[in-house]
């Protein structure tokens, strides 16, 4: 079944096309990657799936449900978690207390006004914090300021922070852009390890297809705004509009 | 100790002994002495210090936690005293309803300007907010005042006349503002030999009230309440992916920092029962950005400490004139001491301005976490220090190898 439908979806930014009738489906806990040159569409047709911008057309539903018109906070409500190109952490804050904030949104809600509770006392939600910093390698760093971590750690918590609310669906915008060899070798591992140990759909956009082939069940590849093909990686990798759409004609 | 930890005991601790001891903290010279004039501890004095402190204590809680720079607070500051005569002027000079009533109109004040004002971010909730406060003081001082319908007596300031109804006041209450008979202006002095003490009754009151308030605050910023207003300042589009509502938080820390100021200015009537536009005009507004980030923005104690600075050097370095400055070097030849007075001239007196805006200079460039970093320092390099004269002697006896 699929968890994400995504059916003629058209934005236009003034006389540019950005996505034209784009229809796609994710299957409920599968690997599901779009990839596609620069330009694509790919960042755009993400922006339209968690709320922070509103197809001209078209309708995208989340386990039948609409999700257009929400504000992200709401979407996440839902169970879609969203891991950012750069990592988006509050440096400021411990890395503990960065864990903590999506146990608490989690529990509480949008919104409550918990002025005259303490943060100790909260036991379940700091155990589920402590447990979930386990899982991600990082107890020992976590009194430390997020800001001050390794772009890896920092990813890696991110990644955490979004796992912590065990959300249906987690979308990745490119999330070894920038990295290391090494580092993008641990995201691939820590992502495989999700896959195989959680419910958990994970739809990734990336340019790095070594990434992509690792990891991917299903490949869409997204060209001028509009699906090209869709496929099993093994299916894409030697397709010739794939070829056609990345490196040009005169290949 | 009341849900705290024992750093934040220890500071609550401190902070009481502070302020219940401060008749004799600040009044540390002789009467008489030539340093007198640096004695602080007369009420109307130490009254402003906690008034200011919990105006800024407030302040913080919006600043300091959710980094969104208000430049309007003198409006609900002003909103407060307003109210706060208004209560003596209809039901009694009692200062508990006149209190209550200050933080509830401006609780209610702040609600609908922090609505409107956060629909923006940055720069521009500070030009909301100020231009909401500037208007508030146009309303205050002119339009609110006509013959008609007069809110709040213009110019003159609101005050409390012979004719106005009263109903609540007794035959036998004092006839100024006070809490179930006891007066606000009862002082009773104690004199130690040369020294002299003054003990007021409204300071103990805005000094228990101001301890509530930081107790409260503390309680803020250590609550999951707190740590959410600081991830808005951190990180709010992280914060909105995370399924959280940024608006209704930083409406909520708008609405608390709002019911301070309130308060503050509840007890400013209530230790002298008059209120006038010129509390809520942008340069009271401005004062509070100062004092808090003077003695540390996001800081538990930076705002008190902030405000007791710059009302200290408001009410005493002001009083500073040339005369003083020439009895003091008086010791020098007269050429020049009378170029020493001429050099220093400028910076005290009216000038006092000039110095708190040089020493304001320093700290935001040397000191940009404010006095509570520069505590800090201090006290990092103290006990550095404290270690390496114990270290030395283990470190002579070790064999070189």
């Amino acid at each position: 079944m699929a968890i994400l439908r995504v059916k003629d979806v058209s934005k236009r930014f003034g006389g540019l096309k950005a996505l034209t009738d784009v229809n796609l489906n994710i299957e409920e806990n599968s690997v599901h990657a779009i990839i596609g040159p620069n330009g694509a569409g790919k960042s755009t047709l993400l922006n339209c799936l968690v709320g922070k911008l509103m197809p001209d057309t078209g309708s995208v539903l989340f386990n039948n449900n609409s999700v257009l018109g929400l504000e992200p906070f709401q979407i996440n409500q839902m169970g879609i978690s969203r891991v950012f190109q750069t990592p988006e952490i509050f440096g400021e804050l411990t890395v503990m207390e960065n864990m903590l904030i999506p146990i608490f949104a989690m529990r509480d809600g949008a919104f409550r006004m918990h002025a005259y509770e303490t943060i100790a006392r909260e036991r379940e939600v700091v155990e589920q914090a402590e447990v979930m910093l386990e899982e991600m390698n990082m107890a020992d760093k976590r009194e430390m300021h997020a800001a001050s971590l390794s772009r890896g750690d920092k990813r890696r918590l991110e990644i955490g922070m979004c796992l912590s609310q065990n959300p249906r669906l987690l979308l990745l915008d490119e999330p070894t852009a920038g990295m290391a060899r090494a580092d993008t070798n641990n995201t691939i591992d820590l992502l495989k390890q999700i896959k195989d140990e959680r419910d958990i759909t994970i739809a990734i956009i990336e340019h790095d297809m070594h990434v992509v082939f690792s990891l991917a069940e299903r490949i869409t590849v997204l060209a001028q705004g509009t699906p090209l093909v869709e496929d099993t990686p093994e299916k894409i990798r030697g397709h010739p509009k794939v070829r056609e759409a990345y490196l040009g004609e005169a290949a | 100790m009341l849900g705290l930890n024992k750093k934040d005991t220890s500071l609550l601790i401190v902070v009481a002994l502070l302020t219940l001891l401060a008749p004799f903290i600040l009044n540390p010279f002789p009467e008489g002495s030539a340093m007198a004039q640096f004695n602080a501890g007369y009420p109307d004095l130490m009254q402003r210090f906690v008034i200011f402190g919990i105006f800024a204590i407030g302040f913080n809680i919006l600043f300091g936690l959710t980094g969104y720079l208000s430049f309007g607070h003198a409006a609900f500051l002003g909103v407060g005293s307003y109210s706060a005569v208004w209560m003596f002027k209809l039901l009694s000079y009692n200062v508990i309803p006149a209190i209550a009533l200050s933080v509830v109109v401006a609780g209610l004040f702040s609600l609908l300007i922090g609505f409107i004002s956060l629909r923006r971010s940055g720069i521009y909730f500070s030009i909301l907010t100020l231009a909401f406060a500037q208007m508030s003081f146009a309303l205050a001082y002119s339009v609110l005042s006509n013959p008609k319908f007069n809110l709040t007596n213009g110019e003159t300031g609101l005050q409390v006349y012979a004719d106005d109804p009263q109903i609540l006041q007794g035959a036998n209450a004092p006839d100024l503002p006070h809490l179930f008979g006891l007066p606000m202006r009862a002082t009773y002095t104690m004199d130690v030999g040369a020294w002299s003490f003054d003990f007021n009754a409204g300071y103990y009151l805005c000094a228990i009230i101001m301890m509530a308030v930081f107790y409260l605050s503390i309680r803020i910023f250590r609550s999951p309440f707190g740590m959410m207003l600081r991830a808005v300042k951190s990180n709010q589009q992280r914060m909105n992916y995370t399924g959280l509502n940024s608006k209704p938080y930083t409406l909520a820390a708008f609405v608390i920092s709002g019911m301070y100021a309130g308060l503050a200015g509840g007890l400013m009537a209530a230790m002298d029962p008059l209120a006038g536009a010129e509390r809520m005009q942008w340069t009271a507004s401005g004062e509070v950005v100062l004092m808090t980030i003077l003695g540390g923005t996001g800081t538990l104690i930076g705002p008190v400490l902030g405000a007791g600075f710059i009302k200290y050097f408001e009410n005493i370095f002001s009083k500073i004139n040339d005369n003083v400055l020439h009895s003091w070097f008086a010791f020098l030849p007269d050429g020049l001491e009378d170029a020493v007075v001429f050099v220093i001239h400028p910076f005290i007196g009216k000038g006092w301005h000039l110095t708190l805006g040089i020493l304001f200079m320093l700290v935001v460039i040397y000191l940009p976490g404010g006095l509570v970093e520069g505590g800090q320092r201090l006290l990092k390099r103290f006990k550095r220090k404290k270690k390496d004269t114990d270290d030395a002697p283990s470190g002579k006896t070790e064999p070189a190898e």
